[in-house]
């Protein structure tokens, strides 16, 4: 059974000091009001002081690079560690955004050209790397639609559509971009409902967001369709590209007829994420839209690439300098690894893999699978049959999961599919890893009860109080303070573990 | 997991209770619903005097889980809210049908009521 690794680590400025601190007086002459009388509280360490520090707390951390971690629509994959080390070359690291153009025109390719592949993988027009992440694609999408209808005089368009499948940060990011959000029932297939969709569309629909395949993994096949009756109604259609990793050299967005789409560089291609970021949502659009996205803009003339600030209709800065070069480039690099064959292949395996977990686990007759039977990268599966007959929902199963060694999958997500368990294995995983997680799935569902609700017990940390993490949301080192009961500050730990 | 479920109630479809006092009726969620939901974290709860119609939302309750509407059950005008809740929203999961009230509203028309599920109606939808 496996055993997460425990220390009792204190906090970095509660290690013992072991350096001979010397009282010094101030240079300057300060008046004495304005001298320190206690010592300045902060750490003094030897090199392996902080080492040691630093090694115990990464061993009692779970990641990718430790075990499986099929968090679905986050495509956790493997981060190749040649991107983590080309990124640190001096020539890219010490560049710093405000130095003349004409001594960074390697960044600058890097970027032009990196612009240049994810149209050709998406199929749209023009790309912006500004956004840092997913949900500020989407933010600059809707930025967009603004810009856009308000260029042709439909500022009545106020309303933004999207199905009850949608991630929740769709209806977050259109809420913020200041439109109103309408949601939309699926069909009983766990698809777009055409019929509701026609009735929805109106003269005030500025767009509607679609994810494609969807989070229930399930491709909506109906595209064509729906594309026709969101522009006939005179909308943009916006694809979220949590789930990209699905169609990668098989379906490309801008041939669907989608106008905006963004993308997850963290998630596609392979940068890390997990640990609060930093990551990369650039957003991708049709020519009616080019002249509105962010400045500056990448340009390429002759030998000489440039930052270009002068378009009049730009919606205007989204991100301080040019968005998260660091990320834009280990994105680059993998593409440029990975070609068009290994780009095409990840997606393969990564549908594939997700099948043959999906079929194993279902074919147990322990979980159940809600809506269609064929699924892409990611499946959802219910464990509501557990829920009935032994009283265990899918946190508890989550939990468990931990006690194996295994991150668990996203559970609850999506709301339409009861106590949920969202599985996206991606392409990283060889069939033993798979099978090993597949055996600790089936496992659980035939364990004494009293063991899964009272997991986990292998790791650091017990059962946390989620209500009080979300009521108390201290997430820095004064979790420690004694305001705390030490159950408590657990509870604050992990929450601020969390991510998407 | 059978959810409790009160006879002397109305029910509608998206799991909110409604008492009928009067002219007034309280409005909360049912025991299937906050199980549903899970821990209850955070409330957020109408203005005293706001008009809403039936179907419209009349406040959103918070969980570790998901963020949900509360739909009004009837149309009227609040005339008092649970203020108890703002500091300790986890009554409603200990006590859905009694001190986790929501909303009290002063209904245009007692006509709309029929219109809600009973108990033996509710209890087809919530297993």
């Amino acid at each position: 059974m496996y055993r997460c690794a425990i220390y009792d680590e204190p906090l970095l400025n509660e290690l013992e000091c072991c350096i001979p601190q010397e009282k010094k007086k101030p240079v300057a002459e300060l008046p004495t009001t304005l001298q320190r009388t206690t010592p300045l509280h902060i750490p003094n360490l030897e090199e392996i002081q902080v080492v040691r520090h630093f090694l115990r707390l990464s061993q009692m951390n779970y990641g990718i690079d430790t075990g499986m971690y099929p968090l679905g629509s986050c495509t956790m994959k493997y981060n190749p560690k040649i991107c983590e080390d080309i990124s640190r070359w001096e020539s890219f690291a010490a560049v710093h955004p405000n130095q003349d153009e004409s001594t960074v025109q390697g960044s600058l390719q890097i970027m032009y050209e990196l612009e240049q592949m994810l149209c050709e993988i998406t199929g749209m027009n023009t790309f912006t790397l500004q956004p840092a992440a997913g949900a500020q694609g989407e933010f600059t999408g809707l930025l967009l639609t603004r810009a856009y209808h308000h260029f042709n005089g439909q500022n009545h368009r106020t309303d933004v559509i999207l199905p009850d499948t949608a991630h929740g940060t769709n209806p977050a990011s259109a809420t913020m971009a200041g439109y109103t959000v309408t949601e939309i029932p699926s069909t009983q297939e766990g698809t777009v409902d055409l019929s509701v969709l026609e009735k929805t569309l109106s003269e005030k629909t500025a767009c509607f967001m679609l994810t494609n395949p969807n989070t229930l993994g399930i491709f909506e096949s109906d595209i064509c369709e729906i594309q026709k009756l969101v522009h006939n109604a005179g909308s943009l259609l916006y694809y979220d590209g949590a789930n990209m990793n699905a169609i990668m050299g098989k379906a490309r967005p801008g041939d669907m007829g989608f106008d905006i789409v963004h993308i997850n560089l963290h998630k596609t291609f392979s940068t890390p994420h997990g640990g609060g970021g930093p990551g990369a949502g650039p957003v991708g659009v049709t020519k009616k839209l080019e002249r509105f996205l962010p400045v500056p803009r990448v340009i390429h003339s002759k030998n000489n690439y440039a930052l270009d600030y002068n378009y009049m209709d730009s919606i205007g800065k989204i991100k301080g300098f040019y968005g998260n070069f660091s990320v834009l480039l280990k994105a680059y690099i993998y593409i440029l690894m990975m070609g068009q064959d290994g780009l095409t292949e990840a997606s393969e395996i990564a549908v594939l893999n997700a099948n043959y977990m999906k079929k194993k686990l279902v074919d147990s007759k322990k979980y159940d699978l809600p809506y269609k039977e064929h699924r892409t990268h990611e499946f959802v599966l219910s464990c509501e049959r557990l829920h009935q007959e032994k009283g265990i929902r899918a946190l508890d199963v989550a939990k468990r999961l931990l006690d194996y060694g295994l991150h668990p999958p996203t559970i609850y997500f999506p709301m339409i599919v009861k106590e949920a368990l969202m599985i996206e294995p991606t392409e990283s995983e060889s069939k033993t890893s798979l099978d090993n997680y597949i055996d600790a799935l089936l496992k659980i569902a035939d364990e004494d009860v009293q063991t899964v609700l009272n997991a986990p017990t292998n790791t650091k940390v017990r059962r946390l109080d989620e209500a009080l993490a979300v009521k108390n949301p201290t997430f820095t080192w004064k979790m420690k303070q004694n305001t705390f009961t030490t159950e408590e500050k657990q509870t604050c730990c992990e929450s601020a573990g969390r991510h998407h | 997991m059978t959810s409790e479920i009160k006879k002397d109630l109305r029910y509608t479809k998206t799991h909110e209770w409604l008492k009928v006092k009067g002219k007034n009726a309280v409005v909360g969620i049912t025991d299937h619903a906050q199980k549903a939901l899970t821990d209850i974290v955070f409330v957020e709860l109408p203005a005293i005097g706001k008009t809403v119609k039936k179907g419209e939302e009349l406040c959103v309750v918070e969980s570790v889980k998901s963020v949900s509407e509360i739909y009004a059950p009837v149309s009227g005008k609040v005339v008092s809210v649970n203020k108890e809740l703002e500091d300790s929203p986890e009554t409603i999961n200990t006590s859905p049908y009694d001190d986790g009230w929501l909303v009290e509203l002063e209904m245009n028309t007692s006509a709309e009521v029929t219109s809600l599920m009973d108990s033996e109606a509710y209890k087809k939808i919530a297993d």
